[in-house]
């Protein structure tokens, strides 16, 4: 082995290597999609209603708000970003009870103070605290506290009210009709309705967080239980091991032993791949499991071109080591073309695709350049070394 | 071991049955699609999923029993085993959801929702709109690059075998009622990058051929072209179509209809390929009136190779 073969051999060595420092342990470097790891995805739209117009600063507002809320509901790690003048996107990684979060995250809370005529008295937007708690019969309530401003304005409409009944409001819904039996001056007050344990504390984190300043609306959510979220990494693994084997078999059935050093490149292909991916913190989906798959079978195109190639140029009785040249320099350009037509969709992809679907077109890119890589260059890199110990009839 | 070593097929002089024969397969298609269009999934239309896993077996027509309380009795319900089920239908809310699922605890057995996906008509609109760019940012990419890279007739015989191949996906598609999800979509662009492969493969040795064997005729040397890339454009197929099976098998429901578009995708790909596209540049120099030695390679696309 002379020195430029050498330096070769050992780059490509290094490759696997970095890639496999880059990727191990999976389960801490690859990052999952709420698709694989459980979670829901919720778009939120903000809507005009005639009391309140959606502007920038509203849509901001709702966003914090609905962030103090997502807080309290101690989901690990959320996401929650503006998307555009008037959507907000939610992400929450392994929440327990979807439904339940997602109906904390879109409900205004609007907290209003009703008298017999239907007029609102006040709002709850002076509340500074509000807590779940039990009264004398052991019903579950919820306790509110007005701020000094709030105090006041409470403590009139209690006054004006005295023998009356004052009906507690939660978006535009009666939740209790309480009848007034004196003026409430210090501020604190009880709500009791028909509440459970759960309905009293979710009320009192929603009256805690603030109500929203614009309607939301839910305009898709998708939310996956993490058990399913397992079953598709595992459903995708097996369906990859048995394409791997499916054609591991196929290219040394057809092949020899050229086809175990198209399959070797195919395991290195792989790894350089999961590599790719860790490395670039990229987000493995359920279809970008699909991706790297679908990868499994491209990636030995380019090898099946290459070798139909030498064979070719064999039966021009050509020297084994003169064909090989000339195979792979000839196949060269039908594989870049080739591939270079299967990255212009994958682009597509990745320009309009949404969530999951991105997924795909990364793992489908970055599988079409490494399956380049290791189909020509580290190929080649081991048929050069093994040619001049085998005969053309005992390799292909 | 070859098996299509010397075999010299004479796809030129057959290609109207194989045309025909395509032209049948999209015909019906098309039929279909006009006719009974597109079973869009909630992706698209917008609407309501459900994977439902009761803690013991129920049937579907209990399911669909406690649906039609809710007048949702138009429901598809897809079982997946003795107490799984995807249940789709129209856009429900949160409040709705919850009091089915009561009502179905109550009446049936407990449902654990594995999996729930709520879309709202807005972002089925705006979904449409995006995969209509995707595709016709993708066709024209490849376009321009085939353009490229080759002579304008090559892009044009291998665009109309794009638009073959994804025809006849999505008019089976539509024939079989099977749902457009937006992996789908992304199945059948995954096709149009790939299944111009084989069709580039053999033009390039098309070209290769018309450079070295000046003195065959275009029909010759387009059979010649196709027989001489038989093997690997089969076998290329064969290699994709493997994990494309295993995933269809083994890769769980919401990749099933995805790996089937793939396999229709590839195997009209492929079928194009040898008996669409190259023998249609034949017919592109008879209605041009291109004499056949009138195909000149550009000499500034020689030097870049």
């Amino acid at each position: 082995m002379n020195w430029t073969k050498t330096l070769r051999v050992a780059s490509v060595f290094i490759v696997i290597f970095v890639a496999l420092l880059l990727s191990l342990p999976l389960n801490e470097k690859i990052n999952l999609g709420l698709d694989l790891k459980g979670g829901s995805q919720i778009i939120l739209e903000c809507v005009d209603t005639p009391n309140a117009p959606v502007d920038d600063d509203a849509v901001n507002r709702a966003l914090e708000i609905i962030r103090n809320r997502i807080d309290q509901l101690g989901v690990l790690e959320p996401v929650i970003q503006r998307q555009g003048l008037r959507r907000i996107l939610v992400q929450l990684p392994g929440v327990e009870d979807p439904e339940t979060a997602t109906e904390i995250i879109g409900k205004t809370a609007l907290l209003e103070f009703k008298n017999e005529d239907g007029e609102t008295q006040l709002t709850g937007a002076h509340l500074i605290n509000a807590k779940a708690s039990f009264d004398q019969f052991s019903r579950s309530i919820v306790l509110i506290e007005f701020d000094k401003i709030g105090a006041k304005e409470f403590g009139e409409a209690t006054k004006n009210n005295v023998g009356k009944i004052l009906s507690i409001t939660l978006d535009g819904k009666e939740i209790t009709h309480p009848r007034v039996d004196e003026p409430i001056l210090n501020g604190n007050a009880e709500i009791t309705g028909s509440f459970t344990v759960d309905s009293a504390k979710q009320l009192a984190l929603l009256l805690r967080s603030g109500s929203l300043p614009v309607k939301v609306e839910i305009l898709e959510n998708r939310s996956v239980e993490p058990t399913l979220g397992r079953d598709s990494i595992a459903k995708g693994i097996k369906a990859g091991i048995a394409g791997l084997i499916l054609t591991f078999i196929f290219m040394i059935i057809y092949y020899k032993g050229f086809g175990l050093v198209a399959d070797f490149a195919l395991v290195v292909c792989m790894i350089l791949i999961i590599g790719a991916l860790a490395g670039l913190k990229a987000t493995l989906t359920l279809p970008g499991i699909a991706g790297i798959i679908l990868t499994i079978g491209m990636a030995v195109d380019a090898n099946i071109l290459i070798f139909e190639r030498i064979k070719e140029e064999l039966r021009l009785e050509k020297t084994f080591r003169a064909s090989i040249d000339a195979g792979f320099s000839k196949a060269f350009n039908s594989i870049f073309d080739a591939n270079v037509t299967t990255l212009v969709a994958a682009f597509a992809l990745l320009c309009f695709g949404s969530g999951p679907i991105k997924g795909f077109a990364v793992t489908l890119s970055i599988g079409i350049l490494a399956s380049m890589f290791t189909a020509i260059v580290v190929t080649k890199i081991i048929l050069e070394l093994i040619t001049n110990k085998f005969s053309s009839k005992a390799l292909l | 071991m070859d098996i299509f070593r010397d075999k010299n097929f004479n796809f030129i002089k057959n290609r109207k049955i194989a045309y025909t024969i395509s032209a049948v397969i999209i015909l019906v298609g098309l039929i279909s699609i006009i006719f009974h269009g597109f079973n869009f999934g909630i992706d698209f239309s917008g609407g309501t999923l459900l994977q439902l896993k009761f803690d013991k077996s129920v049937s579907t027509a209990e399911i669909r029993k406690v649906f039609g309380e809710f007048n949702l009795s138009q429901s598809t319900i897809q079982k997946l085993s003795e107490n799984e089920f995807v249940i789709r239908t129209e856009n429900i809310d949160t409040e709705r959801r919850k009091e089915i699922l009561s009502v179905l605890k109550e009446k049936l057995a407990n449902p654990k929702v594995l999996r729930m996906e709520t879309v709202g008509p807005i972002i089925g609109e705006d979904l449409k709109r995006l995969s209509l760019y995707a595709l016709i940012f993708a066709f024209i990419g490849i376009i321009l690059y085939v353009t490229l890279r080759f002579e304008f007739k090559f892009s044009v015989v291998s665009i109309l075998a794009l638009f073959h191949d994804c025809l006849i996906v999505l008019g089976i598609f539509s024939l079989l009622k099977k749902e457009i999800t937006i992996q789908v979509v992304a199945a059948i662009l995954t096709i149009i990058g790939y299944s111009v492969n084989d069709t580039i493969i053999i033009l390039d040795r098309l070209r290769e051929n018309i450079k070295f064997k000046t003195r065959e005729t275009f029909e010759n040397l387009i059979n010649l072209s196709i027989n001489q890339t038989l093997t690997r454009t089969i076998f290329t197929t064969l290699t994709t179509i493997f994990p494309i099976l295993t995933l269809y098998f083994f890769g769980g429901i919401i990749l099933s209809d995805f790996a089937l578009a793939l396999l229709l995708g590839m195997i009209a790909g492929t079928y194009s390929s040898i008996f669409i596209s190259s023998p249609l540049l034949i017919d592109w120099n008879k209605i041009f009136k291109v004499h056949q030695k009138g195909l000149k390679i550009n000499e500034k696309k020689k030097v870049k190779k």
